[in-house]
């Protein structure tokens, strides 16, 4: 097994893992399974992608870490707390100490740039000098330093999407969770997109993106935990997108794909 | 402060459904101001007229004083009774002549003697008693006819009739004004909340993201009941400001005219003016409050 960051001891990734899934098992009012039975352990300052085709339960993995659900089985558990045991009062405390990036970047739509990024400190109780200090710092750093004032409908889409890890990041959280964060963008604004979020992970931060961007996942050889159907079928260091494959089993799912049988080529 | 400033964003950057909001307190603070003392003055009108309910005890002509005096007691002690007042034979005869002076100008001289009988004159603790009463100094025989427990009681009487009348008719107005004002102070009441909970409903995507990013449950509330005060406190001030305008361009004047009019007791325009205010601006904070908690279920 890799360890990811080299400056960090080994035995102290081992012991307490940021994010914990023990046999978790989410099923919804409708009957449409969520996870079935999901294990995984992602230790301090990993970078891992989750990935699988849509409603694989990605996202109810993130939504579960958000303690937005319930599990019916298991235990998710956040640096060794069990998130059942957090009472619903101490959930913001614990939505604090955990940034979070969306597909639709989450912006409160009548407030600027700066105010969104300065909400998230201000709910934590920050003072003002500090929120001045902060917010422009951040601002700058994902590179939007000259439309601090702009409201979230005059961006574009990455723009919008960098504002949403400014703020998700201004606290220093020890964890980041990412659910599909390039899903709404052109694959050039993506990899800026990424690599914003890799930086954060080099500070040491925990991050947990869901996606099925192929490239990006293909380009990063990060960790990759798959997702098929609610269960974890994959779970492997510098992963691809696709497990290897060898080059006939890829041409027979590039045909299936393509929906032509091995006769369609020649006719 | 903060929360202050929140308040006046929300209110600036979603000023129509605010403004909708401040209408309905408006309109509600309104017709409220108007109607509180109209059902005020009709029940007010309904208890003067219960007010003449009373009940008359005729003394007989050969009751000694003792036995009127010993009589009188025993209808003060009775139940429900607020006062008895006694009329003699002399004071009947007066009264009745200055009712209809012309039958007695030379009716008493034709009668020869005073044909009225002394009385007692007995005003209820409630008007709805007066039944009751009668029933204690005079139950009713097996014949059905009343028959009066004192010998020194000749008759007692109370305009049945009319008594019934007056008292079934004050009863409904009573009862019907009294369930108008309720249902309109409902209607108020939910009328105020759902406009605040559209207002609300509109910006749910935004407490959401607010709870996402980890804002406690009365972070994001203040300054929506801030919100709800503001507004609800605008409302009611201009209506308040309409009905003094109204009062004393319309009432006042016709006031003076019809001095009748403007007697019955109503309530203090300060104590209404400030129960408006109280009440619209109660409703308008507990209703974000109230709304809101939906959303901030975790």
């Amino acid at each position: 097994m890799r360890v990811r960051a080299p400056e960090a001891a080994p035995s102290v990734i081992k012991t307490v893992p940021v994010v914990e899934f023990k046999g978790v098992t989410k099923a919804y009012d409708g009957g449409v399974v969520g996870l079935q039975r999901a294990s995984m352990s992602i230790g301090r300052g990993e970078f891992v992608f989750l990935v699988g085709p849509t409603g694989c339960g990605k996202s109810t993995c993130i939504r579960l870490l958000l303690k937005e659900l319930e599990p019916n089985e298991g235990e998710v558990l956040i640096a060794g707390k069990a998130l059942s045991k957090v009472t619903s009062k101490r959930v913001p405390m614990l939505r604090r100490n955990v940034g979070t990036v969306f597909q639709d970047y989450k912006l409160l739509p009548n407030r600027t740039i700066y105010d969104n990024v300065a909400y998230s400190l201000a709910v934590i109780g920050e003072s003002r000098d500090e929120i001045r200090r902060k917010v422009p710092d951040i601002l700058r750093l994902v590179g939007l330093s000259t439309k601090l004032h702009a409201y979230p409908d005059e961006l574009s889409g990455g723009e919008q999407q960098r504002v949403s890890i400014a703020r998700a990041f201004v606290n220093h959280p020890p964890l980041l969770l990412a659910d599909e964060p390039t899903g709404n963008l052109d694959p050039e604004t993506s990899i800026g997109i990424m690599q914003l979020i890799y930086r954060i992970n080099r500070t040491g931060t925990t991050v947990v993106v869901a996606t099925h961007d192929k490239e990006m996942v293909d380009k990063m050889r990060r960790r990759v935990v798959e997702l098929r159907e609610g269960r974890v079928v994959r779970d492997q260091q510098m992963g691809l997108y696709r497990p290897d494959e060898s080059t006939t089993e890829f041409a027979i799912r590039l045909r299936g794909e393509l929906g032509i049988g091995a006769q369609g080529i020649s006719s | 402060m903060f929360f202050f400033k929140e308040a006046l964003r929300g209110l600036r950057r979603s000023s129509a459904p605010a403004l909708a909001a401040m209408l309905t307190v408006l309109i509600t603070a309104l017709v409220l101001g108007v109607f509180i003392p109209v059902v005020q003055a009709t029940m007010g009108a309904a208890s003067d007229v219960r007010e003449r309910v009373v009940v008359d005890v005729y003394v007989a002509d050969g009751a000694s004083d003792a036995e009127r005096q010993s009589a009188q007691r025993a209808i003060e002690r009775t139940a429900n009774v607020r006062s008895v007042d006694f009329v003699s034979k002399d004071e009947a005869l007066a009264r009745a002549r200055e009712k209809n002076p012309r039958a007695f100008r030379e009716g008493s001289e034709l009668l020869g003697t005073n044909p009225l009988p002394a009385s007692f004159r007995i005003v209820p603790e409630k008007a709805d008693d007066v039944g009751r009463i009668v029933d204690r100094l005079a139950p009713k025989g097996p014949d059905g006819a009343r028959e009066p427990q004192l010998t020194a009681i000749d008759e007692v009487r109370y305009r049945e009739e009319d008594t019934e009348q007056i008292l079934s008719v004050t009863g409904l107005v009573t009862v019907v004004t009294g369930g108008l004002a309720l249902l309109l102070v409902i209607a108020s009441v939910a009328l105020i909340a759902n406009t605040i909970r559209l207002s609300i409903f509109a910006r749910r995507r935004e407490v959401e993201v607010m709870r996402l990013v980890g804002a406690t449950n009365w972070f994001i509330r203040w300054p929506f009941m801030i919100e709800g005060v503001i507004v609800g406190f605008a409302g009611v001030a201009l209506a308040v400001l309409l009905l003094t305008i109204a009062k004393e361009s319309v009432l006042e004047p016709m006031s003076h005219r019809w001095e009748f009019f403007a007697t019955p007791d109503t309530i203090a325009y300060p104590l209404l003016v400030a129960l408006l205010v109280v009440a619209g601006v109660a409703v308008s904070a507990a209703g974000s409050g109230l709304t809101l908690r939906r959303f901030l279920r975790v």
